[in-house]
């Protein structure tokens, strides 16, 4: 080990992406833990304020800060670190690594990158020294010729024959790429390509081999190993990222696997990797014939699912093989007594699914592919493919209850679905064989290797079976076991016997559950071991299946367990925050002498650690198992405002059966979601909320809008095509809204509220004991209301908000919290206009703004939280938000890159994935700070804008101005154009996208000679296909910086004339 | 698939387990051991060192390539590793009838019962691995239907003799003349050997191979004690008098160190898989390995002129040994694989060098 390291910088990975998310709070996290242990002092750069890295007690120092070359150098020159880890923040740490090794930045100061020396992970990242250090050692890769321009590209593909594949170098999540079919598409693909990367690689196509990876770890010894192998269920063609994939593989025999795994060691090899690396392959399903697709240098997703995957912390030991350690120097983690330098064995499988969230946006295509959509996944264990592959299905989230048995979905043309996939592949599947089409069609239409299709065939073939009985105690007892042990919940069973059970659903799923445990068809609790039972486990990571007979532990003492309900997948809405929140409950629980549970599925947190808590079931959260556990575990008390929507919803259901729930009872947890009930309570207590009405014919909504008037906010019931939340601003929008909607009716209405604009949007995260308010923080958005508070950015404290404002909230939230008897965390958010105060939304649970209120107040508000929910007796903290002299501000991170044809404005209906947190001395610097850390820069030299309604021409005014003074040339369109000279500030005039003149915005964009871009669309709906939509969309495939929000646009331009980068302060979280 | 009959596996303790038949309807005992290997069970199931065996596969899901055909190739199956299945009885977990690969020929199932070998599936074969891991391998029995049978220690008998060649055969036409002892020898060890220009000359293990001339000799691997082969340690004895290059692996590795004068010992419950970790004794240099053992050498007993070579880096148990002046090594792990890792297939060329510099020393 290599002594002379006492200082080391981590880079982060930032905020939350498509392609590039959660995983790295895990890795990044394990590796400090790693570095921490050998009493290094850790430094991370991480704006992202709602991880679990970026909290007290992980890293020494912490900078929010954006991770670029400008500020990590600065960074640097103040700390004087020894060594820079490059490799656990993904592509931002990755690509701001190199550039500052290439500019010599690095040298200058001293720092070794720890670990991989860049010139490999450079030899990888470029396609070109790829290929060339592959055919140095014999290893074929895939035909290709890496080009940087598009006749280049054009004169490779007709070398290699279509179909071809290209993909932009330095890239992640295959972001850049995709299939080409002809010359035409190749053309499109190319451009948009280029704007991401400086090199694109273009490759002949292997659709349909199966597609393989192996996460490799190499010491400075050289002494190798291959961790994971993982195979895809989807052939080559969709990213792996897009894949549902099982690990280990399924269909590969011994010599396939070894030969795979013997040219991975010759790679890693090769290379020179220290640390960790993931492999893919194509292999040909007919031979033994492979090609190596590629190799990433980093911690990926995929290395934090293998670590998952087989209890191997993969992050943990590459960070210590990065110190100089040798694999056998380090000890497994889990036996605690056997070496790290070992293959994990598993005696189970892993599937592994991705979770999608497309419905969200109009226009984008639901069809998957080279280039990842997915924002979140699911990792479901078992010890049949059967029951790990429904259990999956049911994690993700979207109202499927297993394989089968689910609502009727309708597939306009199943064969095209097939062979074109969507994010409902798996189920079109279901569809088909429940038609009758044979495995063979099957495979033929979808490449997908029989195997995994017989295993789902049998799934069916149960289902049938069942469906014979039509009560419990009809079904015979192996077939009840086999259902089971195929992954069958007892809510599909129920579906089986129970035809037609109709909205009593709940009732008949516990016949089956009290008949099941009757005739001891029960789940056993089995542990992850790394080794298949060969050693025993130290710690218990665990999972249940109904393959077994006997428990893995012992459950003998009641009363000392407390169950944390996690977050389940990520999705929009619902992302890293909720596991900051979990993590530092289950600390909590932990500090105050109980035993610690958690039960979570998604492999990419801090929460699903099994270092974090005393007992980590991995496994679903649904009522039935969260069921099962509890009937095993007997707790002192479940916690569920920690995870978020799902855990909220198993509220009553638990109550009903005397579960100790701890915290504000389930009842009131109800009255504050139903919003009749928490409706009736405001009234009750004399508090304003916005006019509202659940509707369900078309009459009595236009009687209601007469009534309220325009603008409304209209929300069905469930999601359709595309058009979920919306504000509509007159008649024919909301006719051409209800058009979409394809039936308005009692069983599916539609709720309308008045939307009042121009109103400021505060929020209340608090905590409360027994009713009485113990801690709070006012946070008020930049945004006035319309844009969903998840995508806001958000100030704290509240800088702009009256006094007497700020002290109405605070009664309001006294009156609901002793109404509702509150003992735990609560947000409440209110609209405030002139000195109106009305709720709009209460939420008795933790709330997405919690970890980023708590860092900046520096009070961890789930701490107390935990505290008062266990019992404890708490403290009213001393400081409160009147004594920071500095602001926070949190901003969001949008994947509107990822989502071809979305149109990226804000709107009420949630789109951002992650987010930001920066500290400030004041509100521009603040801004600032966060603003750069999503991708925004100081424009260079010219800003195009379309200021919309006359409301935003006038707020953007005082900006242009500055732009204007500060030297910036300034574009704008028209109508804008027109009103920024009638005000003395110069612009030049471009025509719109579909005008036939130039100076044209498109070709401008196109040719990236704007800087920024602020576009802010004329009302709230959504509308496509608009020339101001041509204008949003071209600037995010191009790579230009774009605000749709005239209060946010201004700040921002406030800000960069206000203070020059240069003048933003380097200070570590701990110097506030 | 239809579900098969229920039926047993008993331990020698008393304790049942219950699941479904498969393969054929025999009943049948032997010891009970278990394997973490995640692939390769063609191979497995017709290694001969399972002989008398009842083998447990902690994977829980097998049979999902099928088997493969019947090849030839340099007169040996070209797929597997021996010339039939030798493992007693198969108990599995979730069992795949619907195999999918296109090298495959027949499901699991089928093959078993080509062989009349029983399988249980649908067992908590994670349960009994607990078990056997705790109070260390059991004889225990399959029961088919009524079908009785009597618990049977294959240890107490002379295994090698029954999977040991009848009568001398001769592989490849190389210039290196390789002696093979055939205690049960896996095929891809005769493979490695042919890759590298030698003629190998397989010898029942009781021949007498003081009659042999040869450039190097190989010992196999094999089932069972070694101690009860007794034969193969006496030629021993007098070819370690020699300067001929020796190289052993697994049994070989045990009768090597008998013959010199160690002791070796029953393992708990042995090492069975594809991924125990070495480690080159006195170096950094660690290797993941296949290994299939019950019985290991005890270090501490090895004679002057011998050496540890290998350690087993989780419980540093032996893994091989050389001589200090004579070219004489083995390993207690398989470099051959077939299957499992192929990380230490090069200790075959350094076998193949020791025979080299040998032959160059005697024409000098």
């Amino acid at each position: 080990m290599d002594k002379t390291i006492s200082k080391v910088i981590l880079l982060g990975s930032g905020a939350l992406k498509i392609g590039e998310a959660g995983e790295f709070d895990y890795s990044g996290s394990q590796a400090l833990k790693a570095l921490r242990e050998e009493g290094i002092r850790t430094i991370l750069i991480n704006p992202n304020i709602a991880t679990v890295q970026t909290s007290e007690g992980i890293a020494d120092i912490i900078y929010f800060l954006p991770v670029t070359p400008y500020f990590v150098e600065k960074i640097i020159r103040k700390e004087s670190p020894d060594g820079i880890l490059l490799s656990f923040g993904g592509q931002t740490a990755l690509n701001c690594g190199i550039e500052l090794y290439k500019s010599g930045v690095l040298d200058k100061y001293h720092v070794r990158v720890l670990g991989t020396p860049v010139q490999s992970i450079l030899d990888t990242e470029d396609r070109d020294l790829f290929v060339k250090k592959l055919n140095e050692i014999h290893v074929n890769s895939i035909q290709s010729e890496a080009v940087t321009n598009i006749d280049d590209a054009v004169i490779a593909a007709e070398k290699l024959g279509y179909p071809v594949i290209i993909r932009a170098a330095y890239a992640l999540g295959g972001q850049g790429s995709g299939f080409c079919n002809n010359e035409n598409e190749l053309g499109k693909m190319a451009e948009k390509a280029f704007s991401h990367s400086p090199q694109i690689l273009v490759e002949k196509s292997l659709k349909g081999w199966k597609e393989v990876e192996y996460e490799v770890v190499r010491d400075c010894y050289d002494n190798c190993i291959t961790v994971c192998n993982m195979e895809n269920f989807d052939p080559l063609g969709i990213h792996t990222g897009e894949s549902i994939v099982v690990a280990p593989s399924q269909t590969l025999t011994n010599s396939e696997y070894h030969y795979l795994r013997q040219l991975a060691i010759r790679i890693i090899r090769h290379l020179g990797i220290i640390g960790e690396c993931n492999i893919q392959y194509a292999l040909d399903p007919q031979s033994e014939d492979y090609r190596v697709i590629e190799v990433n240098a980093r911690l990926s997703r995929s290395s934090a699912l293998a670590s998952k995957a087989t209890g191997y912390p993969l992050a943990f030991v590459a960070a210590k093989l990065a110190l100089g350690y040798g694999l056998h120097e380090i000890k497994n983690s889990i036996t605690k007594s056997t070496s790290a330098f070992f293959e994990p064995a598993l005696d189970y499988i892993v599937c592994k699914l991705p979770r999608w969230d497309l419905n969200k946006f109009i226009g984008v295509s639901k069809l998957i592919g080279s280039s990842m959509k997915s924002v979140g996944e699911v990792m479901a264990i078992g010890r049949t493919f059967e029951e790990a592959i429904q259990k999956g299905i049911r994690m993700i989230g979207q109202g499927m209850h297993g394989f089968v048995n689910n609502r009727d979905l309708v597939f306009d043309d199943v064969e095209k679905e097939l062979s074109e996939p969507t994010d409902m592949r798996l189920l079109v599947i279901a569809e088909a064989l429940l038609k009758g089409y044979t495995v063979n069609r099957l495979f033929e239409l979808t490449r997908i290797d029989p195997w995994f299709l017989y295993k789902l065939q049998n799934i069916i073939r149960l289902k049938n079976d069942l469906e014979a009985f039509d009560i419990p105690e009809q079904i015979p007892y192996d077939l009840l076991k086999s259902a089971k042990v195929s992954g069958f919940s007892d809510f599909q069973i129920a579906r089986c016997i129970f035809k037609d059970a109709g909205t009593h659903m709940h009732e008949a799923m516990l016949k089956i559950r009290d008949y099941r445990r009757k005739v001891a068809v029960v789940p056993w609790v089995k542990q992850i071991d790394t080794l298949a039972a060969e050693y025993p486990a130290r710690t218990n990571y665990l999972y249940l299946t109904y393959s077994g007979s006997a428990h893995d532990i012992e459950y003998n003492d009641n009363n000392k367990s407390v169950i944390v309900l996690g977050s389940g997948a990520y999705r929009i809405g619902s992302s890293v925050e909720f596991d900051w929140c979990s993590v530092n409950a289950l600390n909590t629980i932990n500090k105050e002498g109980f035993r610690s549970v958690m039960i979570n599925y998604n492999p990419e947190t801090v929460s699903t650690d099994y270092d974090v808590c005393e007992r980590l079931y991995f496994d679903e959260l649904s009522f039935e198992r969260v069921m099962d556990i509890i009937e095993l575990e007997q707790p002192f008390g479940v916690v569920l405002s920690m995870g978020g929507q799902i855990p909220n919803n198993l509220a009553m259901r638990l109550y009903s059966q005397h579960v100790k729930v701890l915290g504000t009872s389930p009842v009131s947890i109800d009255n504050a979601e139903d919003r009749h009930k928490f409706s009736l309570l405001c009234d009750e207590l004399k508090i304003d909320q916005p006019k509202w009405k659940e509707l369900s014919t078309i009459r009595e909504i236009n009687d209601f809008v007469d009534d309220v008037g325009f603008p409304v906010l209209i929300r069905p019931s469930y999601v359709l095509s595309g058009a979920a939340m919306n504000v509509v601003s007159n008649r024919d929008e909301l006719e051409h809204y209800l058009s979409l909607a394809a039936k308005v009716s009692k069983q599916y209405p539609v709720v309308v509220s008045e939307f009042i604009e121009q109103a400021k949007e505060v929020e209340i995260d608090a905590v409360a004991n027994s009713g009485e308010l113990v801690a709070y923080a006012i946070s008020e958005h930049v945004e006035f209301a319309g844009v969903h508070s998840g995508d806001a950015t958000i100030i704290f404290p509240a800088q702009k908000i009256y006094f007497e404002t700020m002290r109405r909230i605070k009664r309001i939230s006294r009156l609901i919290a002793k109404a509702l008897n509150i003992t735990g965390p609560f947000n409440i958010q209110f609209l405030a206009k002139d000195n109106d105060i009305k709720v709009i939304e209460c939420n008795l649970r933790a709330s997405r703004s919690f970890p980023f209120v708590s860092k900046v107040l520096k009070v961890n508000l789930i701490e107390l939280a935990t505290e008062v929910m266990l019992g404890k007796e708490v403290e009213k903290p001393k400081k409160t938000a009147f004594d920071l002299d500095y602001i926070g501000i949190k901003a969001p991170q949008f994947s509107f890159s990822r989502l071809h044809k979305a149109d990226p404005i804000l709107g009420v209906d949630m789109a951002s994935t992650g987010e930001v947190g920066c500290i400030g001395e004041n509100f521009y610097e603040a801004i600032l700070k966060a603003m750069l850390s999503v991708g925004y820069t100081y424009p260079k030299k010219n800003i195009l804008l379309s200021t919309g309604p006359m409301r935003s021409k006038v707020e953007l005014i005082p900006g242009c101005k500055l732009l204007a003074d500060k030297g910036f040339n300034l574009f704008a369109t028209r109508g804008t154009a027109q009103f920024l000279e009638m005000n003395n500030i110069p612009c030049t005039t471009l025509y719109w996208p579909d005008e036939d003149k130039k100076p044209n915005t498109l070709d401008y964009l196109k040719n990236r000679i704007i800087d920024l871009v602020i576009n802010i669309p004329k009302d709230l709906s959504k509308v496509e296909l608009s020339n101001d939509y041509t204008i949003r969309r071209s600037a995010v495939d191009y790579n230009i910086p774009l605000i749709t929000n005239a209060r946010l646009a201004s700040a921002f331009l406030q800000a960069i004339c206000t203070i020059d980068i240069a003048e933003i302060t380097i200070k570590s979280w701990g110097e506030y | 698939m239809q579900k098969g009959r229920i039926i047993k596996l008993l331990l020698e303790d008393g304790k049942e387990f219950t699941g479904y038949s498969f393969g054929a309807g025999q009943s049948v005992s032997g010891e009970v051991v278990f394997n973490t290997a995640m692939t390769g069970y063609p191979e497995s199931l017709t290694d001969p060192s399972y002989n008398g065996q009842i083998l447990v596969l902690t994977y829980p899901i097998v049979g999902n390539y099928g088997v493969p055909g019947n090849m030839l190739e340099n007169n040996m199956y070209k797929y597997f590793e021996s010339y039939a299945l030798h493992i007693a009885g198969l108990i599995i977990s979730d069992y795949t009838d619907d195999y999918s690969h296109w090298n495959a020929n027949k499901s699991l199932g089928r093959w078993l019962e080509e062989f009349n070998v029983p399988g249980i599936y649908g067992i908590d074969t994670r349960e009994l691995t607990k078990i056997l891991r705790e109070k260390g391998t059991m004889i225990g029995k399959i029961i088919y239907d009524d079908q009785q049978v009597e618990f049977y220690n294959p240890n107490e008998e002379n295994l090698v003799q029954k999977v040991s060649t009848r009568e001398k055969n001769v592989f490849g036409n190389g210039s290196h003349h390789i002696l093979l002892i055939d205690c049960g020898v896996k095929y891809n060890i005769i493979r490695n050997l042919l890759t590298r220009n030698t003629t190998v000359t397989v010898v029942p293990y009781d021949w007498d191979i003081e009659k042999e001339q040869y450039d190097g000799l190989f010992v196999s691997n094999g089932p069972g004690n070694p101690k009860m082969c007794e034969a193969t340690i006496k030629s021993l004895r007098k070819a370690i008098e020699n300067d001929i290059p020796i190289y052993g692996i697994c049994l070989g590795n045990q009768l090597l160190a008998l013959a010199a004068g160690a002791d070796t010992y029953k393992l708990k419950y042995g090492h069975r898989s594809h991924n125990q970790p070495v480690i080159l004794h006195q170096s950094n240099k660690s290797f993941i390995t296949s290994q299939n053992h019950g019985y290991a050498i005890d270090n501490n007993t090895l004679p002057d002129c011998w050496e540890p070579w290998f350690i087993n880096l989780n419980d540093n148990t032996n893994e091989g040994m050389r001589h200090t002046d004579k070219p004489f090594f083995s390993t207690q792990f398989h470099p051959e694989a077939s299957g499992g890792p192929t990380d230490t297939e090069f200790l075959f060329d350094l076998f193949i060098e020791n025979v080299k510099k040998c032959k160059d020393r005697a024409i000098s």
